[in-house]
Order: structure tokens, then sequence, then C-alpha cells
């Protein structure tokens, strides 16, 4: 049963994404008001609070010693609750990176005309187990100048601006 | 377990922009599959449904919204979902269905319509992310694959122009499929002078955006062997999920991918499966992804899959073919439906009924492999002619 030419004719594409945005099809907008309200529990609430503070604060399981961030009730490898916080750095190094052309929706960022490319990057923050990274943004560097290991530090939002949120570092750049 | 073969197979035209619904092209997809072995809807007895995130065509509880043009009316249906792992679990999740004993037929249909999302489908990603510690970054799939890329890159010293030969031979190889939404001649200087979306990750180096069904039909032995003479018999499943903190991971190699192929490989009586698999179809949304994966599936060893693809191993003529059909970056990638696409590419290549794609040499035993959900998931099938 060869598929052949003839077997796929019926699907056809002759839609153009200008036609949608010319209004030459039916379309429907419509603009999800869906708004929630997550709870954080008590790991990333204690997070979240403390990086209103300008610290970061990790968690450790007991049985396999792992430094956890972003903290967690439970270890997901040992599958039972986690033990005591402890204090982590706010200095890190880069595992691995990106110079990113394109926002969160695919849309192009204006590079020509001057816009920085994004950097986000897993950092392996200190004082957590090896390869413990989170995800955050990387500036004050060249994004063709960044490299495996490069070590990183905080930047912090102004006290008066933080509202404990992960965005209260604003992001992180390199130090020696 | 009972045996379980799969006996037909359909695969609409992979395209931007369809002009079908999604009801249209996964009764397309249905319609091909019972003609390709002449069966008949009432020769099914139950339905399985894969189809990626509901956003995509903006119809949440999509399965259901899907069962009718799926052939299910009044029979027993299930919706599946891990991401861009779903399209070879669906299966997996049929091949449960008859190998039970539950049912002597299956019908798998899998669709996806990813170009409803407007402006993009990307868009429609943001919240498969933690909302508290990741959402307020705005992260975006192809940073995450472009992360994971580097890693990869800089633990094994691969170089970009070596990876972009994947999407050279790719979309070559998709010349000779119908289906094909991406096919083309090109040239590494074409991948790497194409737009640089997020560095390391080209314009190229990445599958398009797609719409377009695909379905198989399962049957017990007893049945298969009444509908053809050529049955491709399921030998091997495996899927496993890592973790969701993927930050803590080291992305440079899929863990779960191995764990998943492991699994089917001991059900299939597999012990070197690089001689023992004649065709493969890892999944390869991205160029990298194909080379992650053929080291994921212990297709070779760590490390060695960019020497593999430049020796031409892995070409159609090589000797251990992969994505002979094209893959994802030239058939195209809808998501749920490029993984069974990858199926019906090994049930063709093992009954020889690949035409211009088969491969040389009389292939006896493939794979198809896809990944997906938070780059957790992997699943595997192994299939015997
Ligand atoms: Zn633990």
């Amino acid at each position: 049963m060869e598929i052949t030419e003839k077997d796929v004719a019926h699907t056809t594409s002759k839609l153009r994404f200008d036609d949608i945005k010319k209004g030459k099809v039916l379309s429907v907008k419509w603009e999800p008001k869906l708004n929630y309200a997550w709870d954080n529990g008590p790991a990333l609430g204690r997070y979240l609070a403390e990086l209103k503070n300008g610290r970061i604060i990790a968690k450790k399981c007991d049985k396999c010693h792992r430094t956890m961030l972003p903290p967690r009730m439970f270890c997901e490898l040992c599958w039972r609750p986690t033990g005591r916080w402890v204090y982590v750095r706010d200095t890190g190094i880069v595992n691995t990176w990106v110079v990113s052309y394109v926002d969160w929706k695919a849309g192009r960022l204006n590079i020509e005309g001057g816009v920085r490319p994004f950097t986000p990057a897993i950092i392996e923050i200190d004082g957590t187990s090896k390869g413990m990274g989170i995800l955050h943004l990387l500036d004050e560097v060249d994004p063709w100048k960044i490299s495996r290991g490069m070590k990183v530090k905080a930047v912090w939002k102004p006290v008066k601006e933080r509202i404990g949120a992960i965005t209260d570092i604003k992001y992180f750049k390199p130090v020696k | 377990m009972r045996r379980v073969a799969i006996v037909g197979a359909g695969l609409t035209k992979f395209v931007r922009y369809a002009q079908e619904t999604p009801k249209e092209l996964a009764y397309e997809g249905v319609r091909m599959a019972l003609d390709s072995c002449e069966m008949k809807l009432s020769d099914i007895e139950c339905v399985v449904h894969g189809t990626a995130p509901d956003a995509f065509d903006g119809v949440h509880m999509k399965g259901e919204y899907l069962s009718d043009a799926s052939g299910a009316y009044r029979k027993p249906y299930m919706r599946h979902y891990v991401g861009g792992g779903t399209g070879v679990l669906s299966p997996i999740h049929g091949w449960f269905h008859v190998a039970s004993g539950m049912f002597d037929t299956c019908l798998v249909v899998t669709e996806e319509k990813m170009s409803c999302a407007y402006p993009h489908p990307a868009g429609a990603f943001l919240t498969i992310f933690d909302h508290t510690t990741e959402q307020p970054l705005y992260p975006t799939l192809i940073w995450i694959f472009a992360i994971e890329m580097n890693r990869f890159m800089t633990t094994h010293g691969y170089r970009k122009e070596d990876i972009a030969l994947v999407a050279v031979k790719n979309k070559k190889n998709a010349i000779d499929h119908p289906s094909a939404q991406l096919a083309a001649e090109i040239t590494v200087e074409d991948v790497l002078n194409s737009e640089v979306m997020a560095w390391p990750v080209n314009r190229l180096d990445i599958s398009p955006t797609s719409d377009g069904a695909a379905a198989i039909i399962l049957a017990a032995e007893h049945v298969a062997r009444r509908v053809t003479e050529k049955p491709i018999w399921i030998d091997g499943v495996g899927w496993a999920l890592d973790t969701a903190y993927w930050c803590t991971r080291d992305l440079y190699y899929p863990d779960y991918v191995e764990v998943a192929a492991r699994q089917a490989y001991k059900m299939s009586g597999i012990r070197e499966p690089s001689k023992e698999i004649h065709v493969a179809e890892p999944y390869d949304p991205f160029t990298y992804k194909e080379l992650h994966h053929i080291e994921g599936l212990q297709l070779c060893k760590r490390g060695e899959s960019v020497q593999m693809l430049v020796d031409g191993v892995t070409q159609r003529t090589g000797n251990l073919p992969c994505c002979p059909s094209g893959g994802a970056l030239g058939v195209g990638n809808p998501i749920a439906a490029t993984g069974l696409m990858k199926i019906i590419e090994i049930f063709l290549q093992l009954r020889e009924e690949a035409g211009k794609r088969q491969v040389p040499g009389k292939p006896t035993c493939g794979l198809a492999q896809a990944w997906g959900d938070l780059m957790q998931v992997g699943t595997v099938v192994v299939m015997r002619s």
C-alpha cells in the first residue's frame, strides 16, 4: 500500500497568514479572560518571601542529601518529605544558555534596530547540589561572550520594588 | 499478552494553513487507513486518539470534539496526550487495548491543526511552564530547545555546521514523500545562513508549524492474518517521564529516552540495538534532536552521533537509516500526527512498500520514537515484519 500523491491530494493549503490578517477569512477573535490565583504552597512561598529579602533559600533532602532549588516539600527522586532550609548564595555558574532573537510568542525582536537579544540561561546556584540549576536571564554581558561555566551574580531590584517573585532578581551578570 | 499487528495506515498531506477543519483532517486520515486494508468502521471495536495541546486547535476537550471524525461514535474511546511524545504513545495506547485481549481491533488516530493558533502557536506554550518560578520570565519552547542544544554541543564539542547535516538529509529524504510540507535540496550553508531564532537554533534547524492527521489500524493475530498477508508486529513498547524540574537535569543526554528504549528492547529481545535495528525514525523536531535521540536510543555511544551522521551511516542508503521519511524537519510536524507518521514509515519500510523511500537490505526490524512534554517524555515502539 504505497502512499501516493493521489492519496493525499485532498488536503489543501490555499490560505495564507495575510488572508487571516486582512479579514478575508472568517475568523473568531476571543480574548480569553481566564484569571488564576495560584497558591504558592509552603516551599515556594518561603522561596518568594526570601527573594523579597534579597536572599535565595533552598531545601535539603535528608536521604539523597541534595540541596534543592527551587525548594520543594517533597524530594521527587526519593519520594519523601524534604528536611531543613538552607540559605545559598546569589552567585553561580552558567550551565547552558541561548541568544534569543524571538520573544515568547515567536515574535521577532528588532535586533537590527539595536534591541539586545534575550539571553536566558540555566544557572547553577552556588551552595546547591551539582547541576541544580534555575532558569533566569543574563545581562550586562556581550551575548556572544557568554561561556559555559562563566561565574555570575544576581542583580536585585531595589528593595522597594521587590514583590516576592522570581523577577525580584532582575538578571544575573558576570563576575570575576 | 497477545501479539498485535499494524494492518493498515493512512496519512494526510502535511500543510501550513489547511483549509480542512481538525475534524475533517482526522476523518481523512481514518478513511485512508480503513481503505488501505479494506476494512470498514464496523470492523473496528475501539478507538484511541492522540492529539497535543487543546490550545492549538483552540478547542478545550479536543478529544471529545474529534471523536466523531475519529469514527468513535458509540464505541469505547480514549484520548491521550504527552506533548510531542503523543504520536508514538498512540500505538502503545492502542496496543494495550488489543494485547490485553479486551478488543480484537483498535483504530489509532492522531490529529493536529497548529495553524488555528494566532499569530503563532508558540504562544500557546507559555502556560506549560511553572507558573511561579518560570512563567514570569516569559520562556518559550525555542529557548529551552536552544538551551538543550547548546548543552549538547558544549558537552561533546559538536559543531553547528555538522548538526546542520540533519536538516540537509531529512529535507532531501522528504522529496520522495507525498505528504511532505518542507521537502527541499538545501546545503549546510543554507542552514547556517537562515534566520537566527535563538542561537544555536537557526530557522532551518526547526521543523515547521503543520496541520495534518495520521491513523493506523491494530489487530489481534487471528484478525491480522485474515486482513493482510503482511502484518507488521508491534514487538516492543516503552515510555518514561523524567522530572518536570527540567533545569536540574543535565540536558546533554535524554535519560528518559534511554529508559523507554531499554524497556522496548527488553520486551523485543534486542541486545545490540545498533546492529539489530535496521531502520529508525527518531523524533527530529530540531536538527540536534535526531542526534540526541539516536544517543538515547543506544544506536551509538554518547558523543558519537555526529560522526555517524558525517560518515553517512544514517543516510537512507547507510547502515542505519534514520528518518528515511524525511522526518519532522522535511515531512512536517503536526505534533501528535508526526509520531504516528514515523510509525507508518516503519510500517511501510518493513513491508517494503515505501516506494522511492525504501531503504535497501530488506529490513525486518525498525523503531520509531517521539519526545515531548517539558523535554521529559520518551516514547519508543519496536516493530518487526
Ligand atoms: Zn532525595
